[in-house]
């Protein structure tokens, strides 16, 4: 079920600024890999490229490879809908729907694909990924309300239940803790390492803790100067990472000596 | 009650009093005077809008009757108080709806090809021409739809559906502008996380899209058609007038509203011989045009109010 990713000499461009060079990363299948570095180093706009979403914004395009079980994401034969199927992501800040209930924004990738599925297989769905995402007890007298009438927290385990509604293969987080409090954090954490049973799982974070506690690998970016590309440093498992990194950025960034 | 007041005397220790009420005069001076220039600028905008209202309510609404709404101007002559304004309601409705059903397709299609689509040459001529357009004088309007339908069954043509393409020309632009500043209201970070479930963009466009701002694109559209329900020039060089019911859009003068309210006041009084009688009102005409006038108020009114409940029932929910 989950695969293994990999990229090759992944160049990632906004127009001609060139945002992020030269990326070769393993993503080991069912694990938790960690993304840190500065702000603005480009780890969100490298984690939107392993499910095409860069590609979203005008201008913005991709050089390399992002190989996934040996298949290119890129490939002429590829379709970005049919990537996005298999890769989940859940965003910074959470976006339920707006015009849509609870339940219906777990059913989104079902229901906006125009998919018909039967009252029980809905119904189904809509509880298993609601248990998955932790969200199930507080909501589950609700499930017709907005999405939106939730707070912050649920807001965002709602966005996990979603992205994990449709059954990815990966699932993407992009700082999906930095809005939350401590106790919505630690239930994300705790289901992230629960998802890891299932799925391969690449989140990105400024939480150094955080990284330690969920991850098993640990991927360091970094970045030379404004206008500059950001660089992948450095990446190895995370224990490795955080007591003893072959690199000196790494070591100064992962103990606060940064800058 | 609490605790902390035992150290505190009543009212509070004066130096703290002193440093949360000091007031600066001048500001206390100028936000009083803006308070007034508001409501009065408010009171200001409200005059010629209820005087409004008053007038026609009070001039036509004597005129309203069964009769007056369900009865045409057919063999109706002079000061006779018979007739009434159904044909003029049956064109209005027709030939605004005509429009509607032209404009709003196309007109939210371009709203949508700009927003979503549109980058580059082509955008940006668009947008210009949808500028330019806005500015047509609707007569202008109404002579192209003429000289277009001329050129085809020539220059004595007079039917409905050249009313709703004269209409149309004016109602497009007004529908892509407003469409288009409620489309670019929907944020970004919904149609991204629509593509990140794997939802194509053109589903991602109808169905998060159009469905979140469906609230504004029907209040724009209403705005679009108030705009237009009230033109008279276009639809006098393009519709005509008559005094009969026709509910054919594509054969046929039509009567409207703002036509028959204009027709009915340049008319004057009409001789009475023996004075005011129930067979002859001297100034039925200009009766007659209020009446129409506060019809025709009366429906935009409606419209506006079908807007707000449309926009109730779709608008996104909170809690
Ligand atoms: N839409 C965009 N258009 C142009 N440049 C962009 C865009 N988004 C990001 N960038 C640039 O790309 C670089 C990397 O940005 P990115 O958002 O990936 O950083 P980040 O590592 O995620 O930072 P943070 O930790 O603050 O989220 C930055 O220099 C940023 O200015
Ligand atoms: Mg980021």
């Amino acid at each position: 079920m989950a695969q293994r990713i990999d990229t090759k000499d992944l160049n990632i461009y906004y127009s001609s600024f060139l945002a992020v060079e030269a990326v070769n990363m393993t993503i080991e299948p069912k694990s938790v890999t960690a993304l840190i570095g500065p702000s603005g180093c480009g780890k969100s706009t490298f984690l939107r490229t392993l499910n095409r979403m860069h590609e979203v914004i005008p201008g913005a395009r991709v050089e390399g490879h992002v190989e996934m079980d040996g298949v290119d994401l890129y490939g002429p034969n590829v379709d970005p809908v049919a990537v996005r199927k298999n890769v989940g992501m859940v965003f910074q800040r959470p976006n339920p729907f707006p015009t849509m209930s609870i339940r219906d924004n777990v059913l989104a990738g079902v229901k906006l694909n125009n998919k018909r599925i039967s009252k029980s297989d809905a119904d189904d769905l809509v509880e298993s990924s609601l248990h998955g995402a932790n969200l199930w007890n507080e909501v589950k007298d609700r499930l017709d309300r907005p999405g939106s009438g939730l707070s912050g927290g649920q807001q965002q385990r709602l966005c996990i239940a979603r992205a994990i509604a449709i059954k990815p293969q990966v699932l993407l987080m992009d700082e999906p803790c930095s809005a939350l409090d401590p106790i919505s954090t630690i239930a994300i954490e705790d289901l992230i390492g629960e998802l890891k049973n299932d799925y391969t799982i690449v989140i990105v974070t400024h939480n150094m803790q955080q990284a330690a506690r969920v991850s098993d690998r640990t991927g360091f970016f970094n970045i030379a100067g404004t206008g500059k590309p950001g660089k992948l440093i450095e990446m190895d498992d995370t224990a490795t990472i955080f007591s003893s990194p072959a690199e000196k950025a790494t070591e100064d960034y992962v103990s606060g000596r940064f800058g | 009650m609490s605790v902390a007041t035992e150290s505190s005397s009543p009212g509070g220790s004066p130096d703290t009093a002193r440093l949360l009420a000091t007031v600066d005069p001048a500001r206390r001076r100028t936000d009083r005077t803006m308070q007034v220039l508001i409501y009065i600028a408010f009171a200001l905008a409200m005059i010629p809008l209820i005087w409004l209202i008053w007038t026609v309510v009070a001039q036509g609404a004597d005129r309203i009757s069964i009769d007056f709404l369900t009865q045409s101007m057919r063999n109706i002559f002079g000061g006779d108080p018979r007739g009434g304004i159904y044909h003029a309601i049956a064109g209005t409705v027709i030939i605004t709806l005509l429009a509607t059903v032209i404009s709003v397709p196309i007109g939210i299609l371009t709203a949508i090809y700009l927003v979503e689509y549109g980058k580059g040459w082509l955008a940006r001529s668009v947008t210009f021409f949808v500028d330019v357009m806005t500015g047509i004088p609707s007569i202008v309007a109404g002579l192209f739809a003429f000289s277009l339908f001329a050129l085809i069954f020539g220059p004595s043509v007079r039917i409905g559906i050249m009313g709703a393409v004269a209409l149309s020309v004016l109602m497009i632009p007004v529908v892509v502008r407003s469409c288009e500043e409620m489309l670019k209201l929907v944020p970004n970070e919904l149609r991204e996380a629509s593509y990140a479930l794997g939802v194509p963009k053109w589903l991602t466009i109808v169905k998060v899209v159009l469905r979140t701002s469906v609230a504004g694109l029907t209040t724009g559209v209403l705005l679009a058609v108030a705009r237009v329900v009230g033109e008279t020039a276009p639809l006098l060089v393009t519709v005509g007038v008559t005094d009969s019911i026709n509910f054919n859009p594509f054969e046929g003068r039509m009567m409207t509203l703002p036509v028959f309210a204009y027709r009915q006041y340049s008319q004057g009084n009409a001789p009475c011989p023996g004075g005011d009688s129930a067979t002859c009102v001297a100034d039925i005409a200009s009766q007659n045009a209020w009446g129409a006038a506060l019809v025709l108020i009366a429906m935009v009114l409606a419209l506006n109010l079908i807007g707000r409940l449309i926009t109730r029932w779709f608008a996104p929910k909170l809690g």
